[in-house]
């Protein structure tokens, strides 16, 4: 047999990979500058198909990266600015013990630096790819604005997440683009759809952090760096889309009146100052070309055909429906009290037209005192207030989260001061079939068609009075139980054939129930004949809906429990 | 004067002997090295030096020398003691020795002072004092053992007062004298001075730290000469130094030095400070599609999942743990839990703290982005309806047996083999509790009980129609039963076909195997023969012809295993010379002359005319219990240990066409049903399950299977469900018989 023998692992899909100690080797750098350049070039290990091929014959666990990416990356003139780096740091530290000052001073001033736009574009060709993967940057970005300056990073990445971070805020409030909104117990998750893509980002609670040991803050630093310059960018040209100045100005009406108010109070030094009133969120922007605020995208009427014209009309639907959600609070005048966050909630209320302003101790940009007399809502979280006003509802910010998420203003008589809240549901939750929907949801859904609540209050008394009347689900379980019991009687019946003859019955044969049978043996035999793998994967299909009805059942009955033992409590209480 | 030029004199000499002694030790030395003179010169020095040392012999020489390295000071110092000395010279004539000394000490006296005067604000000159004792500077314990106490400047002694002061004088003077306080006691003298009012006063001041002239402005208006002003003048008046206006040397490399490196590019100008941190523009003004395509490998990395209902700060209450629920989430892993928190109420947004693993997770998020691998996987969005195979709906390939309508009941043990008549109007049953029955059918009545006395294996009905026989395997013995449950030409033809046997048992050989009529008690029942094998016998079958019988005794080591027998000439003989392995069924095939013959894991086909084996089905099952040939002969189905069924199509391969693994436990018995396109299966775990199996005469199409019917009944006792199943031979029913001693019809 003639020819080369052919050697094992040097073709296929082997070719196609290095592992990462090969790959770090390749460009000649130490781990953490690999890693920090993965990072912001966006290379990511690949999971080969055959593992075992690549890892030529081990079974040993090993991260692969696509030798194109590698490749890719022995291009990129960052590494050279690493490198520089590197050097620089070799440098200073001889000049340092040489106690060369002055060197030390030099090298110090031409501290190699880098920039990162051509990766931001290279990585993002496209604004809109750009925009849809800006949730992690969001995130980070104000998680790091939250961050005291002491140390873990640099104090100007901090401001300028900060910066970035309120930039986009009042774009969003510029835009009206805000759709949802969740306090959860990790901090407040807004949802936005900006340029048609949903963004949705995570706020942070204002406290302090514990910094834990086991975070690896470079890692978290260079990743920072990246979205900043990502934001900046995005900001940069969201701001340009809506003719608003960037970086943004406040409105020249806004910024004089301010000013007069800022003479007085020295709120913060004037170079901060600037970022403050910004970051109050409580005045508009200037736009580059003033123009009439009400220029509304109406929907262009084409000629359709028939069909079409359903679709289309659902889609006018939905678009005043989302006119409507953006005025959502417009033409009401909000007053914060000082112990509700006031950041996240002048953001919402700005973000759906409404007036607000707090009291002028506790930031910078209130417009109005607490004695206004038009103020309608007044936010307060502490069990009662002393001097209340009549004109006005005094409620819970969790209203406003509530009404945000309900697309609706929702009545207000559960947000009182001091009433138990009604529980806060999470708005990204979109219930398939067969899934558990709390009965809060139900209501609100109610509440959404144009329902009166009346007919729960009504409920309500009826359960005062002590009549079992209960809901349709539990209607629903009282049909079963009936069905049940019928059967159970048939069967008894069936078994009764005891030594007496008693006298037949008739037994009712139930069409449809014969027909339900009659379908489900059917069923039964032809998955008996199904294949293997096919089997294999129905079974699992299966398994999962199963899983995921118990669980649905399991949620229905704690809440059922957890209902009787209310109202167990409350027939005990009177 | 004298003594010192004297001295001068003398130390002249010595010098001049010095320099003998140096001129002679120079020539020596210049004798033996004359070439290195100079440096022999300094070494020479040294060692005069040296010499000198050691040689002092008077200390005269000493002092001489060290007149010498003092000399500059001998001047100024010597004119003072020069004084003195001749005042005493004069006055007492001491030795000239001890002379010598104190005018030494005095010389160094001198010339000490003379050193501290160089600094004349240390010490008051004795210049200024009037001087009345000329003893100078001393101690004036000196003088304590003489009358006097110095000279004055006469030369004569100036006395101790005749009468020291004692105490008493000093007290009287004390309490006496008004000014005695500011009496001073000049030891120099040795009189008391009464100090003026002036004097005083200076001591006073003195002792306040202030200026002893009264006069003395200590606060004067100070002129400074080296301020920030720059003068019109220099403040000296030095000519400038010449390095003041010739540039530097030093300075001027340096510079150059400088300039090189600029030039080399190893110092770089200072930069620019670079604000661009921070400056945005508009990145994506141009867009080009060409970056686009480099990214088609690209996954985006999936966006965070969003929270539930759970998460929120104030869920349902029955998203919140219960304490079971609680325990179970601290008991797991992390990586096993489904929520990685806990959810937890608060009634009011103030309440809520700050989420302790925030942080973590960002970092985990970060982690997960640039560390992961990614895959591209394809989900499948599969409606499991879609998954189930379409099949031809059971109704529509009716008839098929479906509800049980008869129980037979009788048997005390597990029925082990049941078979029916060809008729259809007779089932017979062979049981472990020694008897085999025969039932109508149609009334479930059972019409004759034999004791066959042992366990019955299997119990099998002539397929001709034309006789009524059936033979049962008990133990090592075959019998040939003759119920007689037909018309009387049936039996007739029977008892000719074994009358038949008579004749021909002259020819038989003496073998394994012994053919014997039965007599008496079992006569009488019905058992006509007896085939005694040399081991157990487990299955017995029929020819389609009714002529021969086929015995199977299952053994590892022995060639005997298969048995056919013809009944009209009671001949047997053992078709195989070899063992393939272990037997566990045969079967004859419906038309032709192929005998089938059921080992562990295969079907051996073998033709019986030509006597060799034309097939070998492959099962893929661990154990066949059971085999049953189709009617057309073409496909053969076998029931296994292993819960299977394997349907094989002879035409087509000798791997199994289909394998079916309906039942959950191992097979027991497979049939074909004659007429319709049905088959069935029986299995210890209680069912039988009723398949219909279309078999088409068209070669190019196969079979259909579809299992139409889950048949149970039967209790399972002892781990066993239904152990034999068979069909009617006209009609779609099938009869099952299990451990629980029932028979049971299915129409």
């Amino acid at each position: 047999m003639g020819g080369l023998q052919k050697k094992k692992y040097e073709r296929g899909s082997v070719t196609n990979y290095i592992t990462r100690n090969k790959a770090r080797k390749k460009l000649q750098l130490s781990l953490p500058d690999f890693r920090r350049l993965c990072i912001l070039k966006g290379i990511y290990p690949h999971e080969p198909k055959h593992k075992k091929k690549v890892n030529k014959g081990s079974t040993a666990p090993r991260t692969f990266y696509l030798l194109k990416d590698i490749r890719f990356l022995l291009h990129e003139p960052i590494v050279g600015k690493f490198r520089d780096y590197k050097v620089f740091v070799r440098k200073l530290k001889k000049a340092y013990g040489k106690t060369e000052w002055t060197a030390v001073e030099r090298l110090k001033e031409n501290k190699p630096a880098y920039k990162l736009d051509h990766i931001v574009k290279e990585r993002y060709p496209s604004f809109i790819d750009a925009l849809r993967d800006i949730d992690d940057a969001l995130c980070m970005g104000f998680l790091f604005s939250t961050f005291a300056r002491t140390g873990k990073c640099h104090v100007e990445t901090i401001q300028l997440c900060r910066r970035l971070t309120v930039e986009w805020m009042n774009y969003v409030i510029a835009s009206r683009s805000l759709r949802k909104v969740f306090i959860s117990i990790k901090g407040i998750y807004y949802q936005a759809e900006v340029m048609g893509q949903l963004t949705t980002w995570l706020v942070p609670y204002q406290f302090s952090h514990d910094h834990p040991t086991d975070v690896d803050y470079r890692v978290m630093a260079t990743f920072t760096e990246l979205y900043t310059t990502l934001l900046g960018f995005i900001n940069f040209r969201l701001y340009h889309s809506l003719n608003l100045l960037y970086p943004p100005k406040l409105d020249i009406k806004a910024e004089s009146e301010l000013k007069e108010e800022g003479d007085d109070d020295d709120y913060a030094m004037n170079s901060e100052c600037y970022l403050e009133k910004l970051s109050a969120l409580s005045t508009s922007l200037a736009r580059v070309v003033s123009t009439a605020e009400d220029e509304e995208a109406q929907l262009d009427k084409f000629p359709v055909e028939e069909e079409d014209l359903e679709k289309m009309e659902a889609r006018e639907m939905e678009q005043k429906q989302l006119e409507a959600h953006k005025k959502l609070f417009e033409g009401l005048k909000f007053f914060l009290n000082r112990e509700v966050p006031r950041e996240s909630l002048a953001f919402l209320i700005r973000c759906f037209g409404g007036e607000v302003s707090w009291d002028k101790s506790v930031c910078i940009g209130s417009a109005y005192e607490v004695t206004d007399e038009t103020i309608t809502h007044q936010i307060v979280d502490r069990p009662n207030i002393d001097k209340q006003y009549i004109n006005r509802y005094y409620i819970q910010p969790q209203w406003v989260y509530d009404c945000v998420n309900a697309k609706i203003l929702l009545p207000v008589e559960d947000y009182f001061l001091g009433v138990t809240l009604p529980p806060h549901l999470s708005p990204f939750v979109e219930e398939k079939e067969g899934d558990y929907v709390p009965p809060e949801k139900l209501k609100i859904m109610a509440l959404q068609r144009g329902e009166k609540p009346a007919h729960e209050e009504e409920e309500e008394e009826e359960e005062e009075e002590e009549d079992d009347d209960e809901e349709e689900e539990e209607e629903d379980d009282e049909v079963e139980e009936k069905n049940l019991k019928k059967l159970e009687e048939q069967r008894s019946q069936g078994k009764s054939l005891s030594v007496k003859v008693t006298a037949g019955k008739v037994k009712v044969n139930n069409p449809a129930r014969m027909e339900q049978d009659e379908k489900a043996e059917e069923k039964r035999l032809a998955i008996m004949m199904m294949k293997k793998k096919e089997k294999y994967l129905y079974d699992k299909i299966m398994f999962g809906k199963k899983r995921k009805i118990r669980e649905t059942n399991k949620l229905t009955a704690k809440r059922k429990a957890h209902d009787d033992a209310e109202k167990s409590k409350k027939k005990t209480r009177k | 004067m004298e003594e010192s030029s004297s001295r001068s004199t003398r130390s002249n000499e010595q010098r001049k002997e010095m320099k003998k002694v140096l001129e002679k030790t120079v020539k020596k030395r210049s004798k033996e090295e004359e070439e290195e003179q100079e440096q022999e010169e300094v070494q020479i020095f040294n060692f005069k030096c040296t010499k000198e040392e050691e040689e002092t012999k008077e200390e005269e020489d000493l002092s001489d020398s060290e007149d010498s390295v003092f000399s500059g000071l001998e001047d100024s110092g010597s004119d003072s003691a020069d004084d003195d000395e001749e005042e005493e010279g004069s006055d007492h004539k001491g030795p000239e020795k001890d002379d010598l000394k104190i005018e030494d000490e005095e010389e160094k006296r001198g010339t000490e002072t003379e050193e501290k005067q160089d600094d004349e604000y240390k010490h008051d000159s004795s210049d200024e004092e009037d001087i009345r004792n000329t003893v100078g500077n001393i101690p004036m314990e000196w003088y304590k053992d003489f009358p006097h106490i110095g000279y004055n400047l006469d030369g004569k002694k100036i006395y101790k007062p005749i009468r020291n002061k004692d105490e008493l004088d000093d007290f009287l003077d004390k309490m006496e004298d008004p000014d005695y306080w500011r009496t001073v006691h000049d030891k120099q003298t040795g009189s008391d001075i009464v100090l003026s009012d002036e004097q005083v006063a200076l001591v006073n001041r003195l002792q306040r730290g202030q200026f002893g002239d009264v006069n003395f402005n200590e606060y004067q208006p100070q002129v400074e000469f080296f301020s920030q002003d720059v003068m019109l003048h220099p403040v000296t008046n030095r000519p400038a130094d010449k390095r003041s206006f010739i540039p530097s040397l030093i300075e001027k490399e340096k510079v150059s030095k400088l300039v090189h490196a600029i030039k080399m590019g190893w110092i770089k100008p200072r930069r620019t400070e670079d604000d661009s941190r921070g400056r945005y523009y508009d990145l994506w003004a141009n867009e080009d599609s060409s970056i686009l395509a480099k990214h088609k490998m690209h996954l985006p990395a999936p966006k965070a999942p969003l929270p539930g209902h759970q998460e929120s700060y104030n869920p349902p209450p029955e998203y919140l743990f219960t304490d079971e629920e609680r325990a179970l989430w601290e008991q797991q892993d992390a990586s096993d839990r489904k929520l990685p928190f806990v959810p937890r109420k608060f009634s009011s947004l103030r309440q809520v703290p700050a989420f302790p693993r925030f942080l973590h997770e960002r970092f985990e998020r970060c982690l997960d982005l640039y560390l992961c691998p990614r895959q591209r996987k394809m989900r499948v969005n599969v409606n499991p309806e879609d998954l189930i195979p379409k099949l031809p709906k059971p109704k529509d390939l009716q008839p098929f047996p479906t509800t049980q309508s008869l129980v037979y009941r009788g048997h005390s043990g597990l029925v082990r083999s049941i078979s029916v008549s060809p008729s259809g109007q007779w089932l017979a049953s062979g049981s472990d509790d020694g008897t085999v029955r025969f039932w109508e059918v149609r009334s479930s009545r059972c019409m004759r009980t034999v004791q066959v006395g042992g366990a019955v294996k299997s119990i099998a009905w002539n397929p001709n129609p034309l006789v009524c026989l059936l033979a049962v395997a008990r133990d090592s013995v075959v019998l040939i039963l003759s119920p007689s449950l037909a018309d009387r030409q049936v039996v007739l033809s029977t008892e000719r076909l074994l009358s038949g046997q008579r004749e021909a048992e002259s020819t038989e050989e003496v073998g394994p195997v012994t053919w014997s009529d039965a007599e008496g008690e079992e006569l009488s029942q019905g058992i006509t023969l007896k085939i005694q094998h040399p081991k157990a016998v487990h299955q017995v079958t029929w020819h389609a012809k009714g002529d021969y019988l086929a015995s199977v005794m299952p053994d590892h080591s022995s060639h005997l295993q298969v048995f056919i027998h013809q009944v009209s000439r009671r001949r047997s003989q053992n078709p195989f010379r070899k063992n393939k392995g272990l037997v566990q069924c045969v079967s004859f095939h419906p038309v032709r002359p192929y005998f089938f013959v059921g080992t562990q894991r295969s079907v051996r086909i073998y033709n019986l005319v030509k006597q060799e084996m034309t097939k070998k089905l492959q099962a893929n099952s661990k154990w066949i219990s059971s085999m049953a040939v189709h009617p057309g002969g073409d496909h053969v189905i076998c029931g296994s240990y292993d819960c299977r069924l394997s349907w094989f199509d002879l035409d087509l391969s000798t791997k199994p066409y289909k394998m079916l693994r309906h039942h959950k436990k191992a097979v027991r018995s497979v049939a074909y049903h004659r007429l319709y396109p049905l088959f069935a299966s029986a299995s210890d775990d209680g069912s039988v399950i009723v398949c219909h199996g279309t078999v088409y005469s068209d070669l190019l199409q196969n079979p259909l299977i579809v299992p139409v019917k889950v048949l149970r009944g039967h209790v399972i006792t002892h781990d066993l469900g239904v152990l034999d199943v068979t069909f009617h031979p006209t009609q779609p029913w099938i009869f099952s018989s299990g451990a629980d001693a029932t028979i049971r019809l299915f129409t």
